[in-house]
């Protein structure tokens, strides 16, 4: 059976003279009928580029070359504009990350659905609305005709997406190609999206999925293709490249991906969960929902931290988790409940007398751009916080600063750089050096490396698990990745609809969750099939 | 109470609170003016009228009561309806604002669907386009929008009733005389608006949504008309609201370069003469034509964007 | 303690956004590029300062001396742009008259702004009923057109150079009051806001060091596009006779009287205005090329 696309040898330039660029270079790839090739890399590897070609949509302004670009035996490098309008849709269907956003806000799910039925005049106008609800049912939206009457936003994030990969397939394309299609959802959720895909793939669609994740990848991928820097470094059949990877680069990502059945090597302190350092006792939060009602965003959630523990947080979106981090960090006060620090009121006190002992407590945020004041340099960040600590203005202050910076993995040439400029990886090192300016004895990260590439927040997580050696730091870690949880946690608490349906020592938690919601949680996450064999 | 009744409520008093707050402005004004009123009421000179005539109008007008009390009865009678007034026509001020409404919104309505019009067609047919299109109508906008109105209008009255002898030079008879004013105030405002529609209508190519429109195979048309020109709405749906506004300042300008009569006329002789009743009179009635406007706008909002239908944003209890 | 966990070497490193990242996200980087549009529009500006600074200079003509002899003489080479019913130069009127103008659009739009501040910055740091009280009585002035809210405060103070500065400033208030006020709540919900409040940096330092400088920021880019409309209003009140004295060289004035002659002497008119249009394009091509400047500085 001959392929329905073929690439042999993409080029995909942007920009022109000195600022000319190549995203993609060099890549060669075919996808056949009711089989799945996997595209992985991080962020900037060219895989969205080359994803967005098979379209005909890569970005205006892109200097597109191929040696060989075929769809469906036809010459795709030859296509105007109106030839792909016809591919698009009918024979290559596109889904994308976000389906928020990916969506039109503004139009009801149904009409997005049904777009490529009119576009390709597939049906007459009257039936459009029959096939929208056939096709929401086969994708596993219940009540079909209600969703189609509503808009992207009143669907949860799993029923939106399946709305999108519903629309991509309206027209029946031979081909879906999938952009990150499951990243944005909560791990449960992402389980289901993989299945109806598999599903998909087979009832005979051929599949491109791109990813950053190879686990996610594993229970897909008849062949995975691993992109850095627009080209192809290794490319063969999945369980070779994920069980005898050849390249250095697939070995690193490998390496990289904590592993959610690995347990922690650390020792845990003494007396782990006695609270010595910070308890926190019935624990409420209430928002007020738009209709006038209270929502407990947090529901009587208790913990106890000893110096030196970390406690792992982990729970899917609108679980509670940030809001507790926010209430141990006294950025809220709590409606109920108290958190106390060295055995003394912390949340109770007026914020006058808090803030002398804020040092004590420190944060890492998710997005370490979004908390820099978007004036200043690195040197204006630590020294603010230095200043709080009564480091003296000058040499001081400045011979401080390079300690911290040396002390994160970063140099005395990133002072005066300014936080645009510096890699994701870079800014939570600069995070987590003003966070150490005031000497913390507990730090609150807030999925510190969520936003990362894989190889960046092993070197991130690496950080943090020998700062916490060196300086006894205890640490209150929020993650929805369970995985990262695992590896770092002397103690886990397990949120849902915020309340704490699970709260135990690490390992018994993993190795025997006793509780539904938590086992659930712990089956749906990717894994890759090498580790899981052994 | 129904979330509707109370949305309802809240704006009604809001509204309450506009219209009294834009009276109290004007009470304050009127005693703040330097001079007295009664001079005005004669004809602008202080030495004009006898003490007895002064006198008999200071009672007349109230004007020897305590502060309070004058400004409880001017609340009292704006409540019943009456506006006071005019010192220099001697007239009810309700009288000439309603003798003079028609030509002005006869003008402003005019221009109001040349502005929609313009700005639709070039928005639409330019946004998105190759950089020279897009080039030479930003140019020609900006150039539109930055020349002032009155001279504006000075050119078209030069060129199109002096020279071309094509339209009448002044007065409110007939169409003819409605077209020179109409496009002088349109030109500005609806280029302003065509922008906005087009920075909507770009940015909202940008998005994903956008892209996944495209990659179901719509042609550019299917993509403007049923998903970016939806977006490029919002904010041009803010803008068309303070346009009415400016439309109103604008016809102040445009009534005297033209000679037409109107509103716009009345205020500058209110202001020009220092008859306060009916500068009052006018700030009410704009303030009601923005309340209405808001009212429109905030309407339109909901029509145009689902997600604001349901739910506000989640709000913090203590907070 | 200074052992240091750089990236291991062969170890993927993460590119930082260089010159490279920059140019496909602003597809060709013309964000950065100074064009010949704001190249023009700076010489038109540096022309109208000089005609503030030194009118003389470019024009040695007394502007308010009246020729009787001259009168209504079309533009040539002894008056450029002709002469008006007295006789007066025009050319040196319109030069002369920049210094109105530019001192009406400045000085209006620096008032509102400082008083857009002092009225923004309190409601968003105050609590909610302090908040509520401003923004209701800014909602009370944003009902009324800018230009009848000018009038009303003509109507007060009477006419007059000073006196129509002071009222167009007041009328631009409302609106400066309600973008400050904006940008401060969006600053104070700020992550960076908030991290620094977790440092535990008193609340003062705060405010100063954070939320003001950074509602300021933002202003510069609305403020510069105000200069060009204070111009306009400025002249549009003189055009109605409310501006400065009679036989002061305004460019609003000059338009006003100059409708009397539109059949037979077009320039009269026709040149201050062209001056207001060119000086209200300027100001506003500048204003958007500082938009596009500071946009490609924080993307």
């Amino acid at each position: 059976m001959s392929p329905i696309i073929e690439l042999e040898g993409l080029n995909v330039e942007f920009g022109h003279g000195r600022r000319r660029t190549t995203a993609v270079a060099g890549v060669s790839l075919a996808l056949s009928a009711g089989e799945c090739l996997a595209l992985v890399g991080e962020s900037g590897s060219g895989k969205s580029v080359t994803a967005r070609t098979l379209v005909g949509l890569t970005a205006p302004g892109a200097a597109v070359r191929a040696e060989r670009f075929l769809v469906e035996g036809r010459d795709a490098a030859a296509f105007g504009e109106r030839e792909w309008r016809r591919v698009r849709g009918r024979t290559v269907g596109l889904v994308l990350q976000d389906a928020l956003s990916a969506l039109d806000p503004l139009r009801r799910v149904g009409a997005e659905v049904g777009e490529p039925l009119l576009a390709h005049r597939v049906l007459p106008k009257a039936e459009v609305p029959g096939r929208v609800e056939e096709l929401l049912r086969d994708v596993g939206v219940p009540e079909p005709a209600g969703r189609a009457r509503q808009y992207p936003h009143q669907l949860s994030g799993g029923l939106r997406q399946r709305a999108l990969i519903a629309s991509a397939l309206a027209a029946g394309p031979r081909v879906l190609v999938a952009d990150e299609p499951t990243t944005a959802l909560d791990v449960t959720v992402q389980a289901q999206v993989l299945d109806l895909l598999g599903e998909l793939k087979a009832k005979g669609t051929a599949l491109l999925l791109i990813s950053h994740d190879l686990a996610v990848v594993a229970r897909l991928a008849d062949r995975i293709a691993v992109m850095k820097d627009g080209r192809i470094v290794e490319s063969g059949p999945a369980e070779r490249v994920l069980g005898a990877p050849e390249h250095p680069y697939t070995r690193v990502l490998l390496a990289a991906a904590p592993d959610p059945d690995r347990p922690a090597a650390e020792a845990a302190p003494a007396d782990p969960g006695t609270g010595r350092l910070l308890t926190a006792r019935g624990l409420v939060k209430r928002y007020r929902t738009p209709d006038g009602g209270l929502r407990e965003a947090v529901a009587d959630v208790s913990f106890g931290l000893a110096p030196g523990e970390t406690l792992g947080i982990v729970g899917e979106s609108g679980s509670g988790k940030s809001t507790t981090a926010q209430l141990v960090m006294g950025m809220l006060a709590p409606d109920a409940g108290e958190v106390l620090l060295d055995g003394r009121p912390w949340s109770a006190l007026p914020e006058r007398l808090r803030r002398p002992a804020r040092s004590a407590v420190q944060l890492v945020h998710q997005d370490p751009l979004a908390s820099f004041d978007p004036r200043f340099t690195v040197r204006r960040i630590l020294a603010e916080a230095l200043a709080v600590a009564g480091v003296a203005r000058g040499a001081a202050r400045r011979e401080r600063a390079v300690e911290l910076l040396a002390q994160v993995g970063l140099g005395e040439q990133h002072l005066e750089r300014r936080p645009h400029g510096l890699s994701g990886g870079q800014r939570q090192r600069v995070a987590i050096a003003r966070a150490l300016a005031t000497g913390p004895r507990l730090l609150v990260c807030d999925e510190p490396v969520s936003a990362l590439d894989v190889s960046v927040q092993a070197q991130v997580l690496e950080l943090l698990a020998r700062l916490r050696a060196e300086l006894g730091l205890a640490m209150l870690f929020i993650s929805h990745d369970l995985a990262v949880v695992r590896q770092v946690s002397d103690r886990v608490l397990v949120m849902k609809d915020g309340r704490a349906v699970e709260y135990g020592p690490a390992e018994r938690v993993f190795r025997a969750p006793e509780h539904p919601y938590t086992r659930q949680l712990l089956a749906a996450v990717p894994r890759l099939p090498a580790r899981s064999a052994a | 109470m129904s979330r509707f009744a109370r949305a309802a409520l809240h704006r009604l008093g809001g509204a309450v609170l506009v219209l009294w707050g834009a009276a109290t402005l004007g009470f304050l004004a009127l005693h703040l003016v330097p001079g007295d009123p009664v001079s005005t009421l004669l004809g602008g000179s202080v030495t004009t009228g006898s003490a007895a005539v002064r006198a008999e109008i200071t009672r007349e007008f109230g004007l020897d009561r305590p502060l309070f009390e004058q400004y409880l009865t001017f609340l009292g009678r704006l409540l019943g309806g009456d506006l006071g007034r005019s010192y220099q026509q001697q007239q009810p001020v309700s009288l000439i604002i309603g003798e003079q409404l028609g030509p002005t919104a006869e003008l402003a309505l005019t221009a109001f669907g040349l502005i929609l019009l313009f700005a639709l067609v070039s928005a639409v047919t330019t946004a998105g386009r190759r950089r020279a299109v897009r080039g030479a109508a930003s140019g020609a906008e900006l150039l539109a929008i930055s020349t002032p109105p009155f001279w504006l209008g000075v050119l078209l009255l030069t060129l199109f009733s002096f020279h071309l002898r094509l339209f009448p030079v002044a007065g409110a008879e007939g169409w003819e005389s409605l077209v020179l004013p109409a496009v002088t105030l349109a030109v500005p405002f609806g280029s302003l608006l065509s922008q906005v529609l087009r920075e909507g209508l770009e940015s909202a190519l940008h998005e994903p949504f956008a892209l996944t429109a495209r990659s179901r195979g719509i042609g550019p048309l299917a993509l403007r008309g049923r998903h970016a020109l939806r977006h490029a709405l919002v904010p041009a749906v803010t803008l068309g609201g303070w346009l009415v506004g400016g439309l109103l300042g604008g016809t102040v300008l445009v009534e005297t370069v033209f000679a037409r009569p109107g509103l716009g006329r009345v205020a500058l002789d209110a202001v020009t003469g220092h008859d306060l009743p009916v500068v009052i009179g006018l700030i009410l009635l704009s303030a009601a034509v923005y309340l209405v406007v808001n009212t429109v706008v905030d309407g339109l909002y909901l029509l145009i964007d689902p997600r604001l239908r349901g739910a506000g944003p989640v709000r913090e209890v203590a907070a | 303690m200074t052992s240091s966990v750089a990236p291991a070497p062969g170890a993927p490193s993460e590119p930082a956004p260089g010159p490279a990242a920059r140019t496909v996200r602003s597809a060709g980087g013309r964000a950065a590029r100074l064009r010949p549009g704001a190249l023009l529009a700076a010489l038109v500006l540096a022309v109208a300062v000089l005609a503030c600074a030194w009118p003389g200079l470019l024009a040695p003509a007394d502007p308010t001396a009246a020729d009787p002899v001259a009168a209504l003489t079309p533009p040539g080479a002894e008056h450029w742009l002709g002469t008006d019913q007295l006789g007066r130069d025009v050319y040196a009127r319109v030069v002369h008259g920049a210094r109105y103008s530019l001192l009406i659009g400045l000085g209006a739009t620096a008032l509102s702004v400082l008083a857009g501040l002092l009225v923004g910055l309190p409601a968003a740091l105050s609590g909610r009923i302090g908040d509520q009280v401003a923004m209701r009585a800014v909602d009370v002035l944003l009902a009324l057109p800018e230009l009848l809210l000018a009038l009303l405060v003509i109507a007060v103070v009477g006419p007059g150079t000073g006196n129509a500065l002071l009222a167009i400033a007041i009328a631009a208030t409302p609106g400066f009051a309600r973008l400050v006020r904006g940008q401060a709540m969006v600053v104070r919900g700020s992550e960076y806001v908030r991290a620094a409040t977790a440092l535990g940096v008193p609340r003062t330092a705060v405010v100063l060091r954070h939320v003001l400088p950074n509602t300021l920021g933002p202003l510069t880019v609305p403020a510069t596009l105000a200069v060009g409309t204070a111009v306009v209003s400025g002249a549009a009140l003189s055009f109605l006779g409310l501006g400065p004295k009679a036989p002061a060289p305004e460019w609003g004035a000059m338009l006003s009287q100059g409708r009397d002659f539109l059949s037979t002497a077009w320039w009269i008119a026709v040149f201050p205005g062209a001056a207001i249009t060119a000086v209200v394009v300027a100001i506003t091509v500048l204003g958007r090329q500082l938009h596009r400047c500071l946009e490609g500085r924080t993307p």
